[in-house]
């Protein structure tokens, strides 16, 4: 398929198409990231993480109106503040939604499968309600759009390092919280061994809250972000949740850096494929490989080592 | 009792039996003073009262179809309220009981099985993707029900019970990419779509055409349902450099698609790329942004902003009953032809019997659709004119092209099967 390319132009292309690869690796570990917080630490197993991501999205369309009709001289500066807006809604809503349904099942976790389905249908219908069945605009500040043109072939999207610059932070952040904080510590403690966890004065309701909340506002930011890249509409959320479940179980559930190995795997190999078949085929073997090292290796790539 | 005051008696007697009996014969021969009386134009126990006619809608309100389905809903609306203001079918007021696919094939096939046996309407305007439309298909030809199906498709059918109101593959396909090659002389098209029945099978025509034109398809590819990142196609398009993307994605795909070749640094407004489609209507276009896909080059048989005056009578009635913030995309206004060629029917063969209406339909002539002049073709498809419109920021197409003469409807173009 390369003959008749010049060798300039072979390179560029595949200089875009590492890009490619890893825009599309940062965007599905800011996808995961909540969810593997709420998966894999807490065992919850949240059906309705797609609509907390559309509710940031839906957060930041609702601040760009209100940027362009009330402040339009701080227009672009809005997207900093939409994201922060949307952490807080989809954290808010997931701590309300912890306390009045999650925290009766922990205890019985293929209902919270259920639970968590219903909800995201509930949730569907409420943004169809409120926002109308048809997708809605958001229209981003000029800074975002566009691209680099580092070479005539090469162009860099900017909302694509935006994303990079975006997963980078909020790794980092969810990291420091996990490893550096106490809160983290006392989060691992009451994941590890809850009744001791409480014996030993840790207020594990709290912090099961507190995690639920955490892992949704994250999953908001990620439906902020998103604005730039794919749709907003009130069923929008469902394109994610595959995709995300996929890259939170192949990585191991209990591991955020096996989230992260398999985010990179599952990007590399499918942007990859894509480029030298279609995108349906791409899609069926990847899933096919993931399927595949799943059989040989159920706890997937990462494991947590605890003593038995 | 006086001769006179006898005569008096008698006369009065007769004045009365008189005005009795033109009452009686009156009231008697008043079916036969009605134009159209019931047992004549109803004779298969179809919802039609002296008075009034029962119709069904039929579409998805709720889940994922919603975002599409709901601009048909509103079109019928608004004809059916047209129609009852200029008095009815026959001289009978039409009402309509709405159902609810809610996304779902078999509830629209559960939901048509009551429409037509239960409620028993004289015709269902509705459905929208084609699995819908396959999922009641065996209930109307069951029941003998009259479907009016307002959404451009892949064709391959044709059903003495279903009138297609938009356009079928061909009359969309072939008249866009002989444009494109005349007006900007492309030879490579990269075909691109999302991966189920109707993009594959348009790109099959199209691909066909575009052979048949000694010209050269360097690209061909689907993405499933939902796909949310191009990025890899993308850099594919760009190393093979198309005169033309011929882009058929849907749904949500399609704002992931326009904002990442926009953000890809493929601009549309400039002449370095051309993309055509047909799969993007004013309706979608509002959730890709109009700066995202300004530059594109959409093949429909209506836009919104066509300047006849019937469509902008129809606009603006639209909007004033659904509100200024509304648009109107190419499905809306085929979905607002069913009730008026449904009437048209109706009137020509003088009943609302579903083998009349069956009838009488070819040939009818719709003078007065938003589109312009359309005619319900044998095959029950309809001619229809084919419209290139560009994109432009604003959201709205500004119509560049149209053609001269009426496509003719080829739901089974030979050699494309």
């Amino acid at each position: 398929m390369f003959e008749g390319y010049s060798w300039a132009e072979l390179g560029s292309i595949f200089a875009m198409q590492g890009f490619a690869g890893l825009s599309l690796f940062s965007v599905l570990v800011l996808m995961a990231l909540g969810l593997a917080i709420i998966f894999g630490q807490m065992g919850v197993i949240n059906m309705a993480h797609g609509e907390f991501m559309i509710l940031g999205a839906y957060v930041t369309y609702l601040c760009s109106n209100f940027f362009a009709e009330n402040l339009p001289a701080l227009f672009s500066g809005y997207f900093l503040i939409a994201m922060l807006l949307a952490f807080l809604a989809s954290a808010s809503l997931g701590a309300l939604v912890e306390w009045g349904l999650i925290r009766h099942l922990y205890k019985r976790p293929l209902d919270t499968l259920l639970a968590t389905w219903g909800l995201s249908l509930i949730l569907q219908q409420v943004y169809r309600s409120v926002f109308g069945a048809r997708e809605v605009g958001v229209t981003l500040p000029d800074w975002l759009m566009g691209s680099f043109a580092v070479t005539d072939m090469i162009e860099i999207p900017i909302n694509g390092v935006f994303v990079m610059f975006l997963t980078l932070g909020i790794t980092a952040g969810v990291w420091l919280w996990n490893f550096r904080s106490s809160w983290g510590t006392q989060m691992r403690a009451v994941v590890q061994n809850r009744v001791m966890a409480g014996a030993v004065g840790i207020d594990t309701e709290r912090i099961d809250r507190l995690t639920f909340a955490i892992g949704c506002g994250i999953a908001g930011i990620a439906g902020s972000a998103f604005t730039m890249i794919g749709s907003t509409g009130p069923t929008s959320g469902q394109l994610y949740i595959v995709d995300t479940f996929l890259v939170v179980v192949f990585g191991g559930a209990q591991s955020l850096l096996g989230t992260i190995f398999s985010a990179f795997a599952i990007s590399q190999s499918q942007s990859t494929m894509e480029f030298f078949l279609s995108g349906s085929m791409a899609k069926v073997l990847t899933l096919l490989t993931v399927v595949t090292i799943l059989m040989i290796r159920p706890q997937g790539l990462m494991s947590l080592r605890v003593r038995a | 009792m006086s001769a006179r005051t006898k005569r008096i008696e008698a006369t009065r007697r007769a004045r009365a039996f008189v005005i009795l009996s033109t009452l009686l014969a009156a009231f008697l021969s008043y079916p036969a003073l009605a134009a159209n009386p019931t047992s004549e134009v109803n004779t298969t126990g179809l919802a039609v009262t002296d008075d009034t006619v029962t119709v069904g809608i039929l579409h998805s309100v709720t889940g994922t179809m919603a975002i599409s389905e709901t601009g048909s809903v509103q079109a019928e609306k608004l004809a059916i309220k047209q129609i009852n203001d200029m008095g009815g079918v026959l001289g009978r007021k039409i009402e309509v009981i709405q159902e609810d696919g809610a996304s779902d094939w078999p509830t629209f096939a559960e939901k048509s099985k009551k429409l037509l046996v239960k409620d028993k309407v004289a015709a269902v305007f509705g459905c929208w993707t084609s699995a819908s439309r396959k999922a009641v298909l065996p209930v109307f030809e069951q029941y003998d029900g009259m479907l009016y199906y307002p959404t451009f498709y892949e064709g391959l059918e044709q059903s003495p019970n279903v009138i297609y109101t938009g356009q079928e593959a061909t009359q969309q396909i072939i008249a866009g990419i002989d444009w494109v090659v005349r007006e900007k002389g492309a030879k490579t098209f990269y075909l691109l779509g999302s991966d189920y029945i109707w993009p594959r099978t348009s790109n099959k025509i199209a691909r066909k055409h575009i052979e048949k034109l000694g010209l050269k398809v360097v690209g061909e590819e689907y993405y499933p349902l939902g796909h949310t990142q191009f990025n890899s196609v993308i850099n594919k398009i760009k190393l093979r450099k198309p005169d033309v993307i011929y882009a058929i994605v849907v749904g949500g795909s399609n704002v992931a698609f326009y904002k990442q070749l926009k953000a890809a640094g493929i601009d549309l407004a400039s002449d370095k790329w051309t993309l055509l489609t047909i799969s993007v209507t004013e309706d979608e276009i509002l959730g890709i942004g109009g700066e995202n896909i300004e530059g594109a080059y959409a093949a429909m048989k209506y836009f919104q902003s066509l300047p006849n005056p019937n469509n902008q009578a129809f606009v603006k009635a639209f909007k004033e009953m659904w509100g200024d913030e509304i648009v109107i995309g190419d499905v809306t206004q085929a979905a607002y032809l069913g009730p008026w060629l449904w009437k048209a029917a109706v009137e020509k063969a003088g009943s609302f019997d579903i083998p009349k209406i069956r009838e009488a339909s070819p040939g009818i002539e719709l003078e007065t659709a938003p589109e312009g002049y359309v005619r319900i073709h044998e095959n029950h498809h309809l001619w229809s004119k084919t419209r290139i419109g560009l994109a432009k920021e604003d959201g709205q197409y500004e119509v560049v092209y149209e053609t001269d003469e009426l496509m003719e409807p080829d739901p089974f173009p030979a050699g494309y099967q």
